[in-house]
């Protein structure tokens, strides 16, 4: 064993650091979020030799542009769920900032932009509503965002109806499809999301916030004697996920060239499947952005080749169902295995594992040992 | 009523004592039967719901009367929520045990599929053979769910997200682009849709029975009990010897099992089976359970509340072009139905909570 990092006057056998007692390659290498980037590179590679047309210039222009909402909302979600919350009705507001831009632009004559202002801080209040009843009141977030989901969406069909506003001026809707440069595979919406995933990783990965966001997940009683401001953390993050999710609907509006009460329905569990194969625990306090990345591009690129390779939709669902389901079975699989080797009971690896006995998102699993 | 849920337990330890009623800490027996009865009848949740679902019910037929005397009205009141009633009810067990199974929409649609593909392909099949197949299919796809989070060990919620894209792909693959037509099914089996006895229509008639047999089985039978202990605390379960991972099992069975009835119910109601037969179901299910009064981190909550909140929600939904609110906005309120009642629940239980603190801490007084 190398030498310990932490220099501890007493390092007994009673306190191990797991993380810290291997070599800095393993801490980096054998995580759930690199086998996640291994996977998606091989699935990359395969298909760049395999599928026809894979490496043709369009597949990459529309992954990126069919996933963008899916990158964009799985940033702030990530958070979210690491503190052991979760928000559901970020689709519906994304269907709520669709219509608000289409009526504000159509009906009420203002521009692109400023209805896209208005949007946001429509999402964010949103999103503010939902950190209240959580945060404040205290309420399970399962539970008061399925409430949400139906009210936010309730509300943007009741605001517009079936009709669909389709009028947008051409300047905008093609901004939204725009490429990075004119011959470049990559469209224009990179540059927000880049930005944004720049954000995000700073404030979850190098700030004290961020380091809260965890500890709130970990044991949110802890975090709170240890300090953190666990009521305005969720709040915080649950006002993100509404303003990121109405940037989203912006995008969604303006890629389309529709606003309508039902888009992007059921796109919150497509955002939390991405979210939890990119490897954060939904029992809070594990994970990170760059799994999380590799996660959504994951399903980008398996739904790109396989639709490439001319299977339907559904199969494709059925494929990211069964990734999903086996991702989260491998980790108690692997600590069981890992505790097999050891046979004391849990070796190292297992105690990595999350433990699924806090009551932090519902359905936790029933522990049994 | 909800249990206070542990969140809370810091709260209110040094309120100020209000009047204290000394009779929170006696056991029931000591409190004079009126009194009992009567704090058992403001303290119920189910009546609560059911007020609310009569009142509704009744300020729709003043508007218009056809909403419950015409003889479709009245069909329609019991017949539209007996499929989500039945999710409803499965739900409720699965989430009792503090777990959650949103594939109920796509179990419903598969079994929806099944049903007519069972009529078209074996003309003269018995109906009740349709309906065992279907109940068993349902339960087939409940047990997946069960093994892989009772032996997983990985949250339901996590599990039964993966199994409705998995389960709903199946459907539409096996599907492909063709749907179920009345025409595919003997006019014997979509009579049941819309056939009645004493007024009352067969497929409700059904979605009763289930519902006071499940309900009776939760109420009085030491596996119902132990799914409430289960889902109050699962570990003090495993640590008192409880079939833990038994009872999630077989909730899990259970609850698809159901979803699976809900589908041949469906197929006999509607007629049709297109691909979208389902979808969006499981939340709703969630979402009648929650109204009526089950707690979302399980232990506390049954399933005669879970269906009168069923009830509400359909009702609800069909109350609202009567009296004049656009249909569009439907969702907006059972969004804000919903939110009200989980508010409700906690501002109540954090109110009993504080009561029984004092009146804990004025018996240690007096001791």
């Amino acid at each position: 064993m190398s030498a310990p990092v932490l220099s501890r006057p007493e390092k007994g056998a009673a306190r191990t650091y797991p993380a810290y007692s291997r070599p800095l390659w393993r801490r980096v290498l054998l995580t759930r979020e690199f086998a996640v980037i291994a996977l998606l590179v091989a699935v990359v590679l395969y298909a760049n030799g395999n599928v026809e047309n894979f490496d043709g210039p369009l597949t990459m222009y529309y992954l990126f542009l069919d996933m963008a909402p899916i990158l964009l909302i799985a940033l702030p979600m990530t958070l979210v769920i690491i503190t052991g919350e979760i928000d559901l009705s970020v689709a519906s507001v994304v269907g709520l900032s669709s219509v608000l831009v289409g009526l504000l632009h159509q009906d009420a004559g203002m521009s692109i932009p400023a209805a896209a202002v208005v949007a946001i801080i429509a999402g964010a209040a949103c999103g503010a509503f939902n950190g209240f009843l959580v945060a404040y009141v205290g309420l399970p977030s399962l539970a008061v965002t399925i409430g949400t989901l139906a009210l936010y969406r309730g509300i943007a069909v009741g605001l517009l109806g079936t009709k669909a506003v389709t009028d947008f001026p051409e300047k905008w809707t093609d901004l939204a499809k725009e490429r990075l440069t004119e011959e470049s595979s990559y469209p224009m919406i990179l540059v927000p999301f880049i930005l944004l995933a720049v954000v995000f990783t700073l404030l979850l990965h190098f700030s004290s916030f961020g380091r809260g966001i965890f500890e709130v997940g970990l044991n949110s009683e802890a975090a709170h004697f240890s300090g953190v401001n666990v009521a305005r953390t969720k709040f915080l993050l649950f006002v993100l996920a509404g303003a990121v999710s109405a940037f989203a609907g912006i995008y969604y509006t303006l890629r389309f060239g529709s606003a309508r009460g039902d888009n992007a329905t059921g796109l919150e569990l497509q955002v939390i499947a991405a979210v939890l194969l990119g490897g954060v625990s939904i029992f809070g306090g594990r994970g990170a952005l760059h799994g999380v990345i590799a996660g959504v591009l994951l399903i980008g690129v398996l739904n790109s080749a396989m639709r490439l390779e001319g299977y339907t939709v559904n199969v494709i669902n059925i494929v990211i169902g069964a990734l999903l389901v086996l991702s989260v079975i491998s980790t108690s699989f692997l600590a069981w295995v890992s505790a097999l080797v050891s046979g004391r009971g849990g070796g190292r690896l297992s105690q990595l594992v999350p433990r699924g006995r806090r009551r932090t998102a519902a359905g936790s699993s029933t522990e049994e040992r | 009523m909800n249990a206070p849920s542990e969140s809370s337990l810091r709260s209110g330890s040094d309120r100020d004592p209000e009047k204290l009623s000394d009779t929170l800490l006696l056991e029931p027996s000591r409190i004079s039967p009126t009194r009992r009865a009567l704090s058992v009848v403001l303290r119920s949740r189910e009546i609560a719901v059911g007020a609310v679902l009569v009142a509704v019910v009744v300020l729709t037929t003043l508007k218009s009367d056809a909403f419950l005397f015409s003889g479709n009205g009245w069909r329609d009141l019991l017949l539209t929520p007996s499929i989500l009633l039945l999710l409803a009810v499965g739900q409720t067990v699965v989430i009792i045990t503090r777990n959650v199974d949103l594939s109920v929409g796509s179990i419903l649609g598969l079994t929806a599929y099944l049903t007519g593909t069972l009529f078209a392909d074996n003309p003269g099949i018995p109906i009740i053979v349709v309906f065992l197949a279907g109940f068993a299919f349902g339960a087939v796809l409940g047990l997946v769910n069960g093994v892989l989070v009772a032996f997983g060990k990985v949250p339901a919620l996590v599990i039964t997200l993966g199994t409705l894209y998995i389960y709903r792909g199946a459907f539409l693959t096996w599907a492909d682009s063709d749907r179920i037509n009345p025409s595919d099914m003997p006019g014997a089996f979509l009579d049941l849709g819309t056939k009645s006895i004493l007024s009352i229509p067969v497929l409700t008639i059904i979605a009763l029975v289930v519902l006071a047999v499940v309900g009776y089985y939760l109420y009085s039978n030491r596996g119902g009990r132990e799914l409430y202990a289960i889902g109050s605390d699962p570990d003090a379960a495993v640590l008192y010897g409880l079939p833990v991972r038994r009872r999630v099992l077989a909730a899990f069975v259970l609850c698809g099992a159901l979803a699976g009835l809900a589908g041949v119910l469906y197929t006999a109601r509607y007629g049709t089976v297109s691909s979208n037969a389902g979808s969006g179901m499981e939340l709703q299910a969630v979402g009648a359970a929650v109204i009526g009064g089950v707690a979302i981190f399980g232990g506390s909550g049954t399933v005669w509340g879970a269906a009168i909140g069923a009830f509400l929600l359909v009702t609800i939904n069909r109350a609202l072009p009567v009296v004049g609110i656009s249909d569009f906005w439907q969702r907006a309120v059972v969004g804000g139905l919903i939110i009200a009642a989980i508010v409700l629940d906690r501002v109540l239980s954090a109110r009993e909570e504080r009561r029984l603190v004092a009146a804990r801490d004025e018996m240690r007084k007096q001791a």
